[in-house]
């Protein structure tokens, strides 16, 4: 935790307190953050700031940062990287990933280069695979379920530390 | 912290209240606290952080309502009181209170441990974590009963104690892994499939350190410090002939002169039975340390394909999401490099792109005959280029032990074999590469092809090189009679001719360096296998340089001033070759367990080369690599690794104990010198050494007839176990396919039901004219037929039809995957048929199936 705070804290010196003693009410700005060298090519990195921030806005303070850095450790079990998962990936927050979302998404991670119809063939296949309720979005429970089937997502998915 | 200290102030409360015969208050607010406790364990699964927190303030208000009712009743106490006041009054605690309180701190403890699991904020994980501990913390001490008070309360904090200092020594264990910065640097340039292969570097290392513990402690440690020294035998000493050139570095370097009468090679060591104070038995060390490099190498390979196989139990044929996976799991966290990151995208969008192709085209309109003629022709390409190299290997080994008859030898032909050998292992992969193409398999097939051929190619290499060994070690045994004769001679003579000159004394002993030795095979072998190594390591070194480094400097600095881009052009920096560094390395163990037996410093110098080679290759990889096009996933491949592994080191105990068993040892040198066998060590051990009845144990246990049954008896359990583990996957996949189909079924009872129409028209039409006998049956069995090939690949089917191709199909598969649904809402009669015909009908045609259950019994 103190190298934590020593990262924290070198970000923005003049704003970080050592003391926490106190209980001081400081948080960090999301831009800062996003150039934190752990997160600076992951193309996720706003969704999660943002969801791990209090007030929604992407202002972190220490007690979300370590929040943020213990869910993405190593260590963090497999469910608990799951539910923020899937809060990361619902871009617009109603707690269920909709198409838009997975366009989004999609985008994000291919950097923009699948051409229209090809996203929306995508999207649609994501939905059809993993849609249970069909409600035509993705609740939790469809994620959860398909992302306890997947091998590699304690390996390569939100494992910063 | 105001909460917190309310929280605090409110147990104190409660626990004052037990004093007072507020029983009542005490018990409901600890039930409230329970069930709270209850539900935030069952909550776990609550999806939204945002419901939980309202429901916990809602909690915590009510608490909040209570506490101050019950402050308002009575005083408040000093908090730090309450710990002395709680052990004068312990005796007021009744038993019920006492296990119920006992309830709470178990519950209590469950939420500090599995606070980690829970999707809370941090700020309420900190004053929930730490209410929960003050609460243990305070009654768990009175607990205890009575006299046993106190031990309970000692018992808890060692327990405590204890658990904190597993936690210290496992972080500290953590800090000591070796190489675990170098390594996740790398990881986070070049992915985590590079870094696998340091990993597997690093176990490497282990495990050849640990050997190098055992011959290193058990065998040279003893033999140099309490065996005889240099000069003392003849088998220590290096042959007047030759002691003129002894020290020469190009004599050194071949592995002659003083390093081959040195402790590195089995040659030197006495077959004295005891040696030194300690009565140490070198020769049974020597043997037990030999079999036992095998048996711990054997140990740890197992141990760790059986880890590997735990880890990996999902199923790689679970592709109903593909796609699902690859949008959420595709992105390799771990990355921060924008190089690489690049990288990533780009190989993102090329498997999606895959993907969606694989998707769109139904079936590859192709050649089946000309692909299979082409692929014949490759693997017969490829096998006769294995057989030359494997002749030419031979070859090549026969001219070296013509050469070292000969004098004036050039540094080419001592050194053929090796290079040769290095060669071929350069050259033979890429051509593999390129005749494979003729081959067009999916590049996943096609990499695996890739590993079997160069596999085959060095293993084949290795095994002519170990014949023409054995030519060699035949023929130097065949030497050594004439050699010994003329020892005897030599020997004779001397003493003759020291009797003659009038000495009554003894004759003086002739000196070491003189007495004719006779062809130490073993030594021989043993320094082959060093060469070998050494010349390989020296190649892995130089092809590091070369092909990477140097190519990455001239493309960086020559790309100025040449007519194309070299980067992004022909030689371009390299890739990262890691299934050649992999085989390269297994290979190198191989050779390493081969040679240990008969040069027990290979071991020292194999790990050597593995520390070496990992800050080489990690400087290398940095300096001179650029990530691979394709940043592929390491998931599987460990275990193949791992195969190899296994596979070359039966391999390689094979020849070693050929040699142990059925070849007669060197007459003058080594630990087993003047037995006829080398295991006879053990038997003599046995008897000498041993009480009387072990001898007849042994004697006993080494009767064929137990021997055999044994045998056997593992046999049937293999084959028992094997059974049962298939049972176990069959079961499995039914299990699966159940699910998948409930699965497909809910998911159609929304979505198609538009489509199930079509199909339940189809058969409405087909089966209400067939009221006369004739079409009935042919028309029941068409339908039958059909639905019966259809039914079985349900499952496949099912996902196939589902993603909106024909309409048509999707309505079969439709139709086809409610049978479980059928099944238990239809009476048993129409269930039975239900597969074949009914299944559209209790949809929304109830008339339909009477008449047609009418109809429908003539057809058994």
């Amino acid at each position: 935790v103190y190298r934590l705070h020593g990262r924290y804290h070198e970000m923005a010196p003049n704003v970080v307190p050592m003391d926490y003693t106190k209980d001081p009410d400081v948080k960090l700005p999301m831009q800062l953050i996003i150039n934190m060298p752990e997160l600076k090519e992951n193309p996720f990195k706003e969704r999660i700031v943002e969801s791990f921030s209090e007030d929604g806005e992407g202002s972190l303070s220490f007690n979300d940062f370590v929040d943020m850095f213990s869910v993405l450790s190593e260590m963090a079990p497999r469910e608990l990287k799951a539910i923020y998962a899937f809060k990361i990936y619902d871009f617009n927050t109603d707690n269920f990933i909709c198409k838009a979302d997975l366009e989004k998404t999609l985008n994000k991670l291919t950097r923009e280069e699948l051409t229209a119809e090809e996203i929306t063939l995508v999207c649609e296949k994501v939905i059809e695979e993993a849609d249970m309720d069909g409600d035509g979005k993705l609740g939790f429970a469809d994620f959860e379920n398909m992302i306890s089937k997947a091998p590699d997502f304690l390996r390569y998915c939100f494992n910063c530390v | 912290k105001d909460k917190e200290e309310d929280e605090s102030k409110e147990e104190d409360s409660c626990s004052q209240q037990n004093r007072a015969p507020r029983k009542k208050n005490y018990q409901s607010t600890d039930e409230k606290k329970a069930e709270e406790e209850g539900d935030q364990q069952r909550g776990k699964k609550v999806p939204t952080k945002e419901q939980k927190e309202s429901e916990n303030k809602e909690r915590k208000t009510n608490k909040k309502g209570k506490e101050e009712e019950n402050k308002q009743k009575q005083d408040r106490k000093n908090s730090t009181s309450s710990a002395s006041s709680n052990s004068s009054d312990e005796e007021s605690l009744s038993e019920e209170e006492l296990e119920m309180l006992m309830e709470e701190v178990e519950q209590k403890k469950k939420l500090i441990s599995t606070m980690r699991n829970k999707p809370w904020r941090m700020v309420k994980k900190l004053s929930v974590l730490r209410e929960a501990q003050a609460f243990v913390e305070k009654f768990e001490g009175a607990l205890g009963k009575g006299k046993g008070k106190k031990l309970y309360a000692y018992k808890m904090m060692m327990a405590k104690k204890w658990v904190k200092f597993k936690r210290d020594f496992d972080n500290f264990k953590t800090q000591c892994i070796p190489w675990e910065m170098k390594i996740k640097e790398v990881e986070s340039h070049f992915g985590s499939s590079v870094a696998s292969y340091f990993i597997f570097l690093r176990w490497m290392y282990g495990v050849n350190l640990v050997l190098f513990g055992l011959i290193f402690g058990l065998v040279i440690i003893p033999e140099v410090l309490m065996g005889m020294p240099y000069g003392s035998m003849p088998r220590k000493t290096v042959p007047r002939a030759e002691q003129a050139t002894a020290m020469d570095f190009s004599v050194l370097w071949d592995f002659e002169g003083y390093i081959k009468y040195s402790a590195l090679f089995y040659g030197y060591y006495n077959n004295q039975r005891t040696i030194g104070w300690l009565k140490y038995r070198l020769p049974m060390a020597y043997f037990m340390v030999g079999i036992s490099v095998f048996g711990y190498s054997l140990m740890v390979v197992i141990r760790s394909m059986a880890r590997n196989a735990n880890e990996s139990t999902a199923d790689g044929d679970d592709d109903n999401f593909i796609f699902s996976w690859k949008m959420f799991t595709s992105w390799d966290y771990l990355i921060g490099n924008p190089e690489t990151a690049d990288n990533k995208f780009a190989s993102i969008t090329t498997s999606f792109k895959e993907s969606i192709v694989d998707e769109q085209e139904s079936n590859k309109d192709e050649n089946i005959h000309l692909r299979r003629f082409l692929r014949v022709l490759a693997n017969v390409l490829i096998i006769c280029c294995l057989c030359g190299s494997g002749y030419l290997i031979y070859f090549v080994v026969k001219r070296s032990q013509t050469f070292s008859k000969m004098q004036n030898v050039g540094w080419y032909e001592r050194n053929e074999v090796e290079i040769v050998m290095s060669l071929l292992g350069m050259f033979c992969p890429p051509l593999f590469e390129t005749i494979a193409a003729l081959e067009n398999y999916h590049p996943r097939i096609g990499l695996k092809w890739q590993l079997g051929r160069i596999f085959a190619l060095f293993l084949g290499n290795l095994y002519t090189f170990l014949l023409a060994l054995m030519d060699d070690v035949n023929e130097k045994l065949a030497e050594e009679d004439v050699v010994k004769n003329i020892t005897r001679w030599t020997l004779l003579g001397h003493h003759n001719s020291s009797v003659e000159n009038g000495s009554i004394a003894t004759p003086p002993p002739l000196d070491p360096a003189d007495v004719p030795r006779g062809p130490c095979w073993e030594t021989t072998v043993g320094i082959e296998f060093v060469r070998l190594t050494v010349s390989d390591i020296l190649v892995t070194f130089i092809t590091i340089l070369v092909g990477d480094f140097i190519r990455a400097c001239f493309v960086r600095f020559v790309n100025y001033c040449w007519c194309w881009d070299l980067e992004a052009g022909f030689p371009s920096y390299a890739e990262f070759d890691i299934s050649g560094n992999v085989l390269g390395l297994v290979f190198n163990q191989g050779m390493i367990w081969m040679g240990s037996f008969y040069a027990p410093g290979l071991v020292g110098i194999n790990v050597l080369r593995l520390l070496t080679s990992m800050y080489f290759q990690c400087w290398a990889v940095m300096s001179s690599n650029v990530p691979h096009e394709r940043v592929f996933k390491a998931s599987k491949s460990n275990n193949f690794y791992m195969g190899l592994l296994l596979l070359i080191l039966f391999l390689s105990l094979l020849p070693v104990a050929y040699t142990i068993m059925s070849l007669p040892p060197s007459f003058d040198c080594g630990p087993f010198s003047g037995k006829k066998r080398m295991y006879e060590v053990i038997q003599e051990t046995i008897e000498l050494d041993f009480p009387l009845f072990v001898a007849k144990i042994f004697s006993y246990v080494a009767n064929p007839g137990l021997i055999i049954p044994a045998i056997l008896l593992m046999v049937l359990a293999i084959y028992y176990l094997n059974a049962v583990s298939e049972a176990y996957q069959r079961a499995n996949a039914e299990l699966k396919k159940k699910m998948q189909m409930q699965r497909e079924e809910e998911k159609n009872k929304r979505n198609n039901k538009a489509s199930t129409n079509p199909m339940l028209e189809d058969l409405e039409d087909l089966l209400t004219p067939s009221t006369k006998s004739e079409s009935q049956p042919k028309q029941a069995e068409d339908k039958k037929t059909e639905p019966s090939t259809r039914s079985s690949p349900v499952g496949k089917q099912g996902k196939a039809a589902a993603p909106g191709g024909s309409p048509m199909t999707g309505g079969r598969g439709a139709a086809f995957t409610p049978p479980p649904h059928v099944f238990v809402t239809q009476p048993p009669p129409l269930g039975v048929r239900a597969p074949y015909l009914g299944q559209p009908r209790p949809r929304g045609y109830p008339p339909g199936p009477v008449p047609g259950r009418g109809r429908g019994q003539p057809f058994y």
